[in-house]
């Protein structure tokens, strides 16, 4: 592999006393789509929090461009260009719908995505830009948390569920969109319930088990079978 | 007459209480931190005036130019200092650190000035006065409220259209979403608790013009300043506004009736507010 631009190294979490996260290895290179699956507290959600800063690591556990940055909090890690977008959309209630576009912007890093870019990406924000974000549909609020997290102009963007609790129209133009947004050598990582659309988009994937890496791969070199001992941990 | 008078004084007056009041709005909007010391602070920046003013021998308007940065950067200093560290899912520690704040402050201000009661000397505006439709009008009470209203339209302008503004809204709707905005939830609040002061600042001048001042008088200033945020709803400056306006009119209403009452009507007016409409007359709309 190229030299990786997010490497994970026996990365731990715990909520309290509640170890979520078992000595997580991983190697992301720059330009890769990577799909993260795994079953409900697998332990995903709090792979992306970690990675973004919202739980603190130490600092050599997460390194992204051979700095260590797993002690940084989510705003340091935010201006060193990895964006998250969180599950279950999390858009600031308060804030209009181009204001919540705009406060991804806060960064100020330069890079291909505005406002503009991002309407022609979502053409339905555009018309909907001064409403209240909590008045958008799901799909649509979904767009602005896209929108919101490409605004920062990111190297690596984190996508956490991004399909939950949404029709299945919906789910395809987001999914459609996303050769737009990582055509552009952008890095993601994506963590998916729904396996196929994780696999059809992603070239390698990562299983976690119960806070452990479970599997491991290219897309291709990897069975049915396989992921589901490793998504269910019993042989299928 | 007599009694427009009287309701003209008031809402004058009261927009000397919706400056006492925009500071402790703005905070609680911001990081719902209810700050117990907010009046303390009114006083504090009452002598600090003072001292400016009998130091540097300027007028008091002339020391806000040096008040009000003062007062922000003590804002940010405290908030970045000692606030932020009792901000969490418990209200209690920051209720009981700005209550001993408040203890501090006075006795702080005992020490360094004595218990004389001070006042600021602004001349003539003092007393000039302008008639008005056949009422006469201070200039001071005419200035104190067009500043107030000066006050609420440059906070609600701040708020709702500049890019700080934003980051208060974001980071009092979701902390953590926030941070990952790349904003920084310690610089943010501290910058809001900075702005808060600066206008406390305004507050504490216009108090030590009006009436005079020491050391103990801060307690009240917290209950007017409570009590117009509670009447104009959470989180509504301009309800705040509103909230001062109806207080001192009910107080000079009440002391129309009789003097002793003047106090007693403003609290009565708010206990009916609170008892009608607990959520205030304005509140921000939910969401």
């Amino acid at each position: 592999m190229a030299d990786p631009v997010l490497s994970l190294r026996k990365l731990d979490a715990h909520y309290g006393d509640f170890q979520a996260l078992f000595g997580i290895d991983m190697d992301i290179a720059a330009g890769e789509v990577v799909a993260i699956i795994g079953a409900n507290g697998a332990g995903k959600t709090t792979l992306l929090r970690s990675i973004a800063g919202l739980l603190k690591n130490q600092a050599a556990q997460i390194s992204y461009l051979d700095a260590p940055i797993g002690a940084l909090r989510a705003d340091q890690v935010a201006h060193k260009g990895i964006a998250l977008v969180p599950e279950g959309r999390q858009l600031f209630p308060s804030l209009s719908v181009e204001e919540n576009l705009l406060i991804g912007a806060q960064t100020g890093r330069a890079g291909p995505w505005n406002l503009k870019k991002v309407y022609a990406l979502f053409p339905i924000l555009k018309e909907r830009k001064d409403q209240a974000s909590t008045t958008l549909s799901g799909g649509q609020q979904q767009m602005v948390a896209i929108g919101r997290a490409l605004m920062a102009n990111p190297d690596v963007i984190l996508f956490d569920e991004i399909s939950l609790g949404l029709a299945p129209v919906i789910i395809k133009s987001i999914y459609d969109a996303l050769p737009d947004i990582v055509g552009g050598g952008m890095t993601a990582l994506i963590v998916e319930q729904d396996i196929s659309k994780a696999l059809a988009v992603s070239s390698r994937v990562y299983c976690l088990q119960e806070g452990r890496v479970s599997l491991s791969g290219a897309t291709g070199s990897v069975s049915r079978e396989d992921i589901t001992r490793a998504y269910f941990g019993v042989d299928a | 007459m007599d009694w427009i008078s009287a309701i003209v004084q008031g809402t004058l007056l009261g927009g000397l209480y919706a400056l006492f009041a925009a500071g402790l709005s703005l905070i609680f909007g911001v990081m719902r931190l209810v700050n117990i010391a907010h009046g303390d602070l009114i006083v504090l920046a009452a002598y600090l005036g003072l001292s400016t003013t009998i130091v540097l021998g300027i007028h008091p308007f002339v020391a806000l130019l040096i008040v009000m940065p003062a007062m922000a950067g003590i804002g940010y200093v405290l908030q970045r200092g000692i606030l932020n560290q009792t901000l969490g899912d418990d209200i209690l520690p920051p209720l009981l650190v700005t209550f001993g704040l408040s203890v501090i402050i006075q006795n702080a201000l005992l020490e360094g000035y004595s218990a004389d009661p001070q006042k600021m000397n602004a001349g003539m505006i003092e007393t000039a006065s302008v008639p008005l439709g056949g009422l006469t009008v201070g200039v001071l009470p005419l200035l104190t409220f067009a500043i107030a209203v000066a006050v609420i339209a440059s906070l609600q302008f701040m708020f709702y259209r500049t890019s700080l503004g934003r980051a208060f809204r974001a980071t009092s709707d979701n902390s953590d979403i926030a941070q990952l905005m790349g904003l920084n939830k310690a610089h943010v609040f501290g910058m809001a608790m900075a702005l808060a002061l600066a206008v406390t600042a305004i507050a504490g001048i216009l108090l030590g013009v009006r009436t005079s001042f020491d050391p103990s008088v801060g307690g009240a200033r917290l209950i007017f300043g409570f009590e117009a945020v509670i009447i104009g709803g959470l989180g509504n400056l301009w309800g705040t506004l509103a909230g001062g306006v109806i207080l001192g009119v009910a107080q000079t209403l009440g002391a129309k009736i009789d003097p002793g009452w003047q106090l007693l009507a403003g609290h009565i007016a708010f206990l009916v507010v609170l008892a009608v409409r607990p959520q205030g007359l304005f509140p921000r709309v939910a969401h």
